[in-house]
């Protein structure tokens, strides 16, 4: 009786097999096995996993970047999201459309906009420029660089001279690769914490305040408590991409930034060929993520129960 | 013997130009259990809601002890409110839900807090409970926890709006005895919003018939229920025959061209009236012993008594009585000079039919009245 319609599933479930779980046994398959160049064999491995150590710093930068945009994300995305829950509907729609807008635009094509907005000669710099903010640094940064000499020369240390800048650098940094990821996923943060706000009960706040708290006191004790859902799954779906993001990197890290998307990428497509290598760190990748999803959903359900224990 | 404790004068209240509070005035006295009653829509929750502040009247004032509060916040008011479907922290247990109101205020140490909360819960039978998680309360229960939640905080008054709605009729009774036993246990005042008369009567003091935003009528349950000042709370309250009469006298009034005493007076000769009959007030005798005869047209089986309907010469009037009548039997009808209450005419007049005594009849007023919007999407639910 329950699953008479139990057949509507399998479509979706074929649809699962086919591009999920056998992707994903492929993947495993790969990174247990290495391929011998020249004769082509196949023999069983965990080589691909001790190796992994010359990597620590891509796993380490593409997790400590990921960590900072969702974080970024985070602050920026929770006031605009209550902000947009408490206002009208008119002032709703023309919010959400104004999120949703970007989106509509190509991922890539987007990406490329900041390129040619953070270049060395691109619009910013253009603009510093013109309005002589590089001027102005270049008149005040020689003051500060003979102090730094002063005191080197004290207390020991090198000195340097004064180069003067013609731009400064915005592509090409660990702040360029944040940028393209809080610009990119953003609105992923805003949709699931708006989406439970907006559902809130307007009653539990009337029963906050009926019961003594001020403004502050409703936000703290009610509304974020109860959104806190709303800010795990904005979390995972912020956190997920950007850590395994290779265009925001390769464009905007200016090559400088590599990150596990990248590393991955170049173990498939690049010169590095290696695809047992690169399904390996795909695979510990995701288990690393998969490892922190749990955890931290752990968490918030913990949080959950130990105030109701 | 009990002071004032809360004033509405002349309060107003309109949304985009529809009159929901039509000039009110209302004193409410400590230590009382005050009814608002009327249908969908009559401003009775909105009355309650301004005197939480949840509302700011549109014109009007709010006093309470003697100071005007219009302009005070919810939070710094001496009254605590049970929303009617409970408003629970989903996120908190039983415990905290009940000490949330006791943390906010910072007063009272972890201890303090610790007893309090037992202590509440002991009031409302709900001792034990306090680890269990809202989600794993029958509705009983949550409306329990609603109550502490609001009274542990000491309120000089209670606002329940409707709290025993969503309830099934058994446990609804034993929340009528219990919430009349805890106002009565901790003194404070109550003011309870209900469309449903029944529950007014047995629990309050005083009960407030309220209409289309105007007060219809102030009384006691008894008063209420006896001496119903118009043909709308005769109808509202219990059911009713209301008839057109002359008054041809005092003392005596006329209903289809034939006399009968009554105990009313003071009004002027042969002065068009409205008259209640309840349908408990009418005996069933022999046809020849009858002030008037009718026949038998329906009989309903409800346990303590029959419904029946009598045609009076195409009135239909609603008898309650032990007695059974078969359909089509000729009966004749016998009603004290008591049971025979006279109003003046007022805009209520002829609303009601000859028979208004059908429960069907008071749905569709219901739906009528619901229409406003105010509350009536949340009261629509609960008919039996």
């Amino acid at each position: 009786m329950k699953n008479r319609r139990g057949w509507f599933s399998v479509p979706y479930v074929i649809w699962m097999a086919l591009f999920v779980v056998i992707p994903i046994l492929i993947m495993v398959v790969y990174a247990f096995t290495t391929a011998d160049p020249i004769t082509g064999e196949t023999e069983l491995t965990v080589g691909n996993f001790t190796g992994m150590g010359l990597y620590l710093s891509v796993f380490g930068r593409s997790f400590w970047l990921a960590l900072l945009a969702t974080a970024v994300c985070l602050l920026i995305g929770y006031p605009v999201a209550y902000w947009m829950a408490k206002e009208g509907p008119g002032f709703q729609r023309i919010a959400m459309a104004l999120i949703m807008l970007p989106m509509w635009m190509n991922f890539l094509l987007r990406t490329y906009s900041w390129m040619s907005i953070l270049e060395n000669n691109g619009l910013l710099n253009q603009l510093f420029q013109n309005i002589g903010v590089i001027d102005l640094y270049n008149s005040i940064a020689p003051f500060f660089v003979d102090l730094r000499n002063v005191f080197a020369e004290h207390f020991g240390g090198v000195t340097t001279n004064f180069v003067p800048i013609d731009h400064f650098q915005l592509i090409g940094t660990p702040g360029a690769v944040v940028l393209g990821m809080v610009y990119n996923y953003l609105p992923f943060m805003i949709m699931p914490i708006y989406s439970v706000i907006i559902k809130l009960d307007n009653s539990l706040v009337e029963a906050a305040r009926d019961l003594g708290a001020d403004t502050a006191g409703v936000f703290r004790k009610v509304i974020f408590p109860l959104s806190l859902s709303g800010i795990l799954s904005g979390v995972t779906m912020v956190f997920v991409p950007s850590v395994s993001t290779f265009a925001i990197s390769r464009l905007l890290g200016g090559g400088t930034q590599m990150m596990l998307g990248d590393l991955i990428e170049a173990q498939f497509l690049g010169g590095a060929y290696n695809p047992h290598l690169g399904a390996a760190i795909a695979m510990v990748m995701m288990v690393v993520v998969v490892v922190c999803m749990v955890v931290m959903n752990h968490f918030g359900e913990g949080e959950e129960q130990a105030v109701m224990l | 013997m009990s002071k004032e404790l809360i004033r509405l004068t002349d309060l107003v209240m309109a949304f985009d130009g529809e009159v929901i509070l039509d000039h009110m005035n209302l004193y409410i006295n400590d230590h009382e259990f005050l009814t608002l009653l009327g249908p969908s829509g009559c401003g009775k929750t909105t009355t309650l809601r301004i005197i939480g502040g949840f509302q700011t009247p549109t014109s009007g004032d709010v006093f309470f002890d003697g100071v005007r509060i219009n302009d005070v916040p919810p939070h710094q008011r001496k009254v605590n409110t049970v929303f009617q479907k409970y408003a629970l922290f989903p996120h908190l247990n039983v415990f905290e839900n009940v000490a949330f109101g006791l943390r906010i205020s910072k007063a009272y140490s972890e201890e303090q807090i610790r007893g309090k909360v037992t202590e509440m819960l002991e009031l409302v039978g709900l001792r034990g409970f306090g680890d269990r998680s809202i989600s794993a309360l029958s509705g009983g229960q949550q409306q329990r926890v609603a109550i502490a939640r609001a009274v542990v905080n000491q309120p000089r008054v209670l606002l329940l709006d409707e709290p025993l709605g969503a309830l099934d009729l058994r446990l609804r009774k034993d929340m009528q005895n219990e919430l009349k036993r805890i106002q009565q246990q901790l003194g404070i005042t109550f003011i309870y919003v209900t469309h449903d008369q029944e529950e007014a009567l047995s629990m309050s003091d005083t009960v407030v018939v309220m209409d289309k935003g105007v007060i219809q009528q102030i009384g006691t349950p008894e008063d209420i229920y006896n001496e119903p000042k118009n043909a709308f709370v005769a109808d509202f309250i219990g059911e009713s025959n209301i008839i057109d009469g002359v008054m041809v006298e005092d003392k005596v009034v006329k209903l289809y061209g034939r006399k009968f005493p009554c105990l009313d007076g003071g009004f002027a000769p042969n002065e068009p009236v409205d008259v209640v009959i309840r349908p408990e007030d009418i005996d069933i005798v022999p046809q020849d012993q009858g002030q008037i005869t009718g026949v038998v047209t329906d009989v309903t089986f409800k346990g303590v008594h029959y419904d029946t309907i009598v045609d009076f010469d195409g009135f239909k009037w609603l008898i309650q009585t032990t007695d059974y009548s078969p359909v089509g039997a000729h009966i004749g009808i016998k009603i004290d000079p008591d049971g025979i209450h006279v109003m003046k005419k007022s805009q209520y007049s002829g609303m009601f039919g000859d028979y208004s005594s059908y429960s069907e009849e008071y749905e569709e007023l219901d739906t009528v009245d619901g229409e406003d919007g105010e509350d009536g999407s949340r009261e629509g639910g609960h008919e039996e």
